[in-house]
């Protein structure tokens, strides 16, 4: 019987990026993994978190570790999303026994989807195949809180046709941080487009991370600066035939 | 004062009663690595130069009289009462002045002298760093006041680095009111971060050491 | 946040050679860090952090214990520790001695503590002159300026504001060269060392077992402001303590490489006590004033008391994203940065200036390169929880809490979710980077606003993930 995974889409790819989605199951479902989308999930709650509303974060928290509790994997396209479950769940929950326990059984089987391919599937090349010249944005959690650096780059090496250029700030924050985008949205949009000036001066056409709001971000800055600059997210990326 | 209020705060603030007593610190992390003597001077040296100090080894204590009066040029100098000074015969060249024990004139004369003269308790080879303890033989305002510092250092003296420094000297307050490190001429880069030497201590030091 | 906090960010955002000046001047910073901590540099890099922290940890856990130490060993070199609760009795003391000593000038070494309680202020309340002495300081001093960043004060000053400021405030000829601006300030400067009665300096670390004031410094004025005055005063937190000088190897191999790139700076005083008896100079009277100004407050929350653990190198404010496009006058406070956003609120209250704690992206930078491991993002994330519980309890910021409330409800409820997920969507034209302009009302929340105002939306998908699911 195939190896089951469970997959965790997060809301930004569910209603703003779902090819982001379908990538990721694609490249799984390549690599030997039946995927499961159980249907209920919705959101890991970081939005509140971040913003400081506890009490609403833990209500979204608590719905989530109801949806994957017997999952064998979760895999997650995301970085950020991946470190709020298995990073801060665990504050939520301090004075939540039941939930606190939940969490921490939960957490060793929840993996950013580079991460799971790497150091789980074991498998760094998914048979991709995409022409086009690349830059990688590290992504500030993936990168900081999971180590993830080498990763991506490994698997995008292995992509036929792709090359893939290193931009002097990769791992300078774009500028997202979920409510401080919108909160200060001046120093947000600078850090955006010191970023994409970082971009510009690798050449490349494309800029890959493992993170959708990373991507909405630049692309979003990109987009208003008329530059003809795409974003992809890895999996999509690893998708391609 | 407020000394009982702020010691009350504190332990209040940690959990703690009076006179409590304490867990064994982390262990004291000194790691000395191995290095011979010629290694030691030479890494020194190095170093001192990458710094924009002016460097000079030499065999004898009248190789470095030799080196210092070439320095001096015709300039006036203190040195300090460090006995190797003396030994060496810098004290007696020309224009440097030395065997002050009195604050005062010190002061007035390391204020317009071009040079002052010091020997070193230790030097640390990986930083190309000065060690200088206050003493009778050693003035603060010597290696500090004039522009021009050289210091005579005697081989032996030389240690890896700090860690060494600290592995033979762990309680410097037992021997001095002040040690100093020196690592390198002041310098600042306060303006446009523009790298300035020679702000309020030495512009330039020499490192002469010896044997 | 405040009005006043985003005023600050706009203007220098708008300042084109401020924005260059601070990326510049960070910017070399971070360049000079990385090779001092680099692989071949310093192998046991990460090894000392741990080490500094756990360290530290101990220290503070056992505050008291080393407060006590501490102070004994400074009486035993023929010192004085003075316990002072706020900036008020900082200047009671000085002002007592001052007074006593028949002293009229002080000298004033660079310490973001007096900063902290504007002692030249109140100094010069009472006619007591003090004059900086570090070049950067000196120049803020004359410019009645702050502190621009904790290493780096005067960071935002060109060398042509550097030239009208002297011409102005000393009288002498208008000069660019920053060389000579140099010799200027040396020149006024040694002047006021030689006159001068006290010397006051802060306190880089303060050493138990020996009952040290460890100074690190490049210009050399500390050493002058604590050997030709007969009077030394050193001013530091109590947090400043660490038991033993031999701990120092641990400490100073982190501060220089972390603040600037240097092995060690070019001065490093260990002080103890007045000059001893034998002794040629240095001063007669030694103090060191142990500042509390609310740091018991901090030690009090265990969580987030690793605060209090900072030997403040600056290394945070340099590769903070934030601090590099606002820097340092944005601030509320002295203390700029990520580590200012953390303490600032801890000292002052929330409420001092609620926006604070959100001026962050979280992207971990700061905790990446903080010397002794004080995990900055955490206490950040935590400090936004107490602003909202704060506006909670005060009535305030009910149509964000409404918000967020609704979108929990929606989040556990997932039908309702699928609902109100495609109703969104449906008022959307797809693959229309302007979709949500039909509808005015929604463009006129802050958020959309917000993001609107800096980048475009991303194009509507037309359908959401889990519909494409279904259909697979």
């Amino acid at each position: 019987m195939a190896k089951r995974v469970s997959i965790f889409v997060t809301c930004i790819v569910d209603q703003l990026f779902p090819k982001v989605g379908l990538a990721m199951a694609d490249v799984l479902e390549r690599a030997g993994y039946a995927v499961d989308f159980p249907e209920d999930q919705t959101c890991c709650g970081q939005p509140a978190f971040n913003t400081g509303y506890r009490r609403e974060a833990r209500k979204v928290a608590r719905h989530f570790l109801k949806v994957f509790r017997d999952a064998e994997y979760v895999v997650v396209p995301s970085g950020s999303c991946t470190s709020m479950i298995v990073h801060h769940f665990g504050e939520l929950f301090q004075e939540e026994p039941d939930s606190l326990q939940a969490a921490g059984a939960l957490a060793p089987r929840v993996w950013e989807f580079s991460q799971f391919l790497m150091e789980v599937a074991h498998v760094d090349d998914v048979g991709a195949r995409l022409d086009d010249v690349v830059t990688y944005h590290d992504s500030c959690h993936a990168l900081r809180e999971f180590g993830i650096q080498d990763g991506p780059r490994r698997l995008l090496s292995h992509v036929r046709g792709l090359e893939l250029r290193e931009m002097d700030a990769a791992a300078e924050c774009c500028g997202f941080g979920g409510t401080f985008s919108v909160k200060f949205p001046e120093v947000s949009g600078g850090m955006a487009r010191s970023k994409i000036d970082s971009i510009l001066r690798t050449g490349a056409k494309t800029v890959v991370s493992v993170d959708s709001s990373c991507l909405m971000q630049i692309q979003g800055a990109l987009s208003r600066a008329g530059l003809p600059v795409r974003t992809m997210h890895l999996a999509e990326v690893l998708a391609s035939r | 004062m407020s000394r009982e209020q702020i010691l009350h705060k504190v332990r209040t603030a940690l959990g703690r009663t009076a006179g409590q007593a304490v867990a064994d610190p982390p262990p004291v992390r000194l790691r000395v690595s191995e290095m011979d003597l010629e290694t030691r001077v030479a890494t020194l040296l190095q170093n001192v130069e990458a710094l924009a100090g002016k460097i000079r080894r030499v065999a004898t204590g009248e190789a470095a009289r030799a080196y210092v009066g070439s320095v001096l040029g015709g300039k006036s100098a203190v040195a300090s009462n460090a006995p190797f000074l003396r030994e060496c015969g810098i004290a007696d060249l020309a224009g440097v002045q030395s065997g002050f024990t009195g604050a005062p004139e010190l002061r007035a004369l390391c204020a317009i002298a071009d040079i002052g003269i010091t020997g070193a308790d230790y030097a640390l080879a990986d930083t190309g760093t000065l060690v200088m303890l206050s003493s009778p033989q050693e003035a603060r305002m010597i290696s500090l006041l004039p522009p021009v510092h050289i210091a005579v250092v005697q081989q032996e003296r030389v240690l890896t680095g700090l860690d060494e420094l600290l592995t033979i000297l762990p309680h410097p307050a037992e021997q001095t009111s002040s040690m100093v490190l020196i690592t390198g001429p002041s310098r600042t880069a306060d303006i446009e971060q523009i790298l300035v030497r020679g702000v309020h201590g030495p512009r330039e030091i020499h490192v002469v050491v010896v044997g | 946040m405040s009005a006043a906090f985003d005023e600050k960010i706009h203007n220098t955002l708008a300042d084109a050679n401020l924005q260059l000046a601070i990326y510049a001047a960070t910017g070399r910073l971070i360049d000079h860090r990385k090779h001092a901590v680099a692989g071949a540099a310093l192998p046991d890099y990460q090894e000392l952090r741990t080490h500094a922290n756990a360290l530290k940890k101990h220290t503070i856990d056992n505050l008291d214990h080393y407060l006590e130490q501490f102070e004994a060993n400074v009486a035993a070199h023929g010192g004085k520790v003075v316990y002072c609760k706020d900036g008020t009795e900082v200047a009671d003391f000085v002002l007592g001695l001052a007074k006593e000593r028949h002293a009229e000038l002080i000298v004033k070494s660079k310490s973001m503590t007096t900063e902290e309680i504007d002692l030249n202020e109140r100094l010069a309340h009472h006619q007591l002159e003090s004059v900086e002495t570090d070049l950067g300081e000196y120049i803020l001093q004359l410019a009645h300026q702050r502190p621009y960043h904790i290493v780096a004060p005067a960071l935002h000053l060109t060398r042509y504001d550097v030239g009208d400021l002297f011409a102005r405030t000393l009288g002498v000829a208008n000069e660019t060269v920053v060389e000579k601006q140099a010799l200027i300030a040396r020149t006024v400067l040694r002047q006021k060392f030689l006159a001068a009665d006290i010397g006051i300096t802060g306190g880089n670390f303060l050493v138990a077992d020996s009952g040290a004031v460890v100074l690190v410094e490049n210009e050399g004025n500390a050493r002058l402001t604590t050997s030709a005055p007969k009077i030394h005063i050193a001013v530091a937190g109590i947090e400043k303590l660490i038991p033993r000088a031999q701990d120092l190897a641990v400490f100073l191999k982190l501060l220089g490489r972390s603040a600037t790139g240097q092995a060690l700076t070019v001065y490093t005083s260990f002080l103890s006590g007045p000059r001893r008896p034998d002794e040629i100079d240095g001063p007669e009277e030694f103090y060191v004033v142990l500042l509390d100004n609310g740091r018991t407050k901090l030690l009090a929350n265990r969580e987030h008391r690793q605060s209090l653990y900072c030997i403040r190198c600056g290394a945070c404010l340099n590769h903070c994203p934030v601090y590099r496009k606002i820097g340092g006058h944005s601030f509320p406070w002295v203390y700029s940065g990520p580590i200012g956003a953390i303490i600032t609120p801890q000292f002052l209250g929330v409420n001092h200036e609620p926006g604070l704690p959100f001026a962050s992206s979280l992207c971990g930078a700061c905790a990446e390169v903080c010397p002794v491991k004080i995990d900055i993002p955490k206490i950040l994330l935590d400090l936004r929880a107490e602003v909202k519980n704060s506006e909670e309890r005060e009535g305030k910021g009910r149509l964000e809490r409404l918000a967020f409330k609704l979108w929990a409800w929606v989040m556990c409820h997932p039908r309702i979710y699928e609902m109100a997920a495609k109703a969104a969507s449906g008022m959307a034209p797809a693959e229309d980077g302007r979709w949500l302009r039909r509808v005015p009302a929604v463009m006129d929340l802050p958020p959309l606003r917000a993001w609107l105002s800096q980048r475009d939306l991303p194009p509507a998908p037309g359908k959401s993930f889990r519909e494409m699911w279904r259909k697979r």
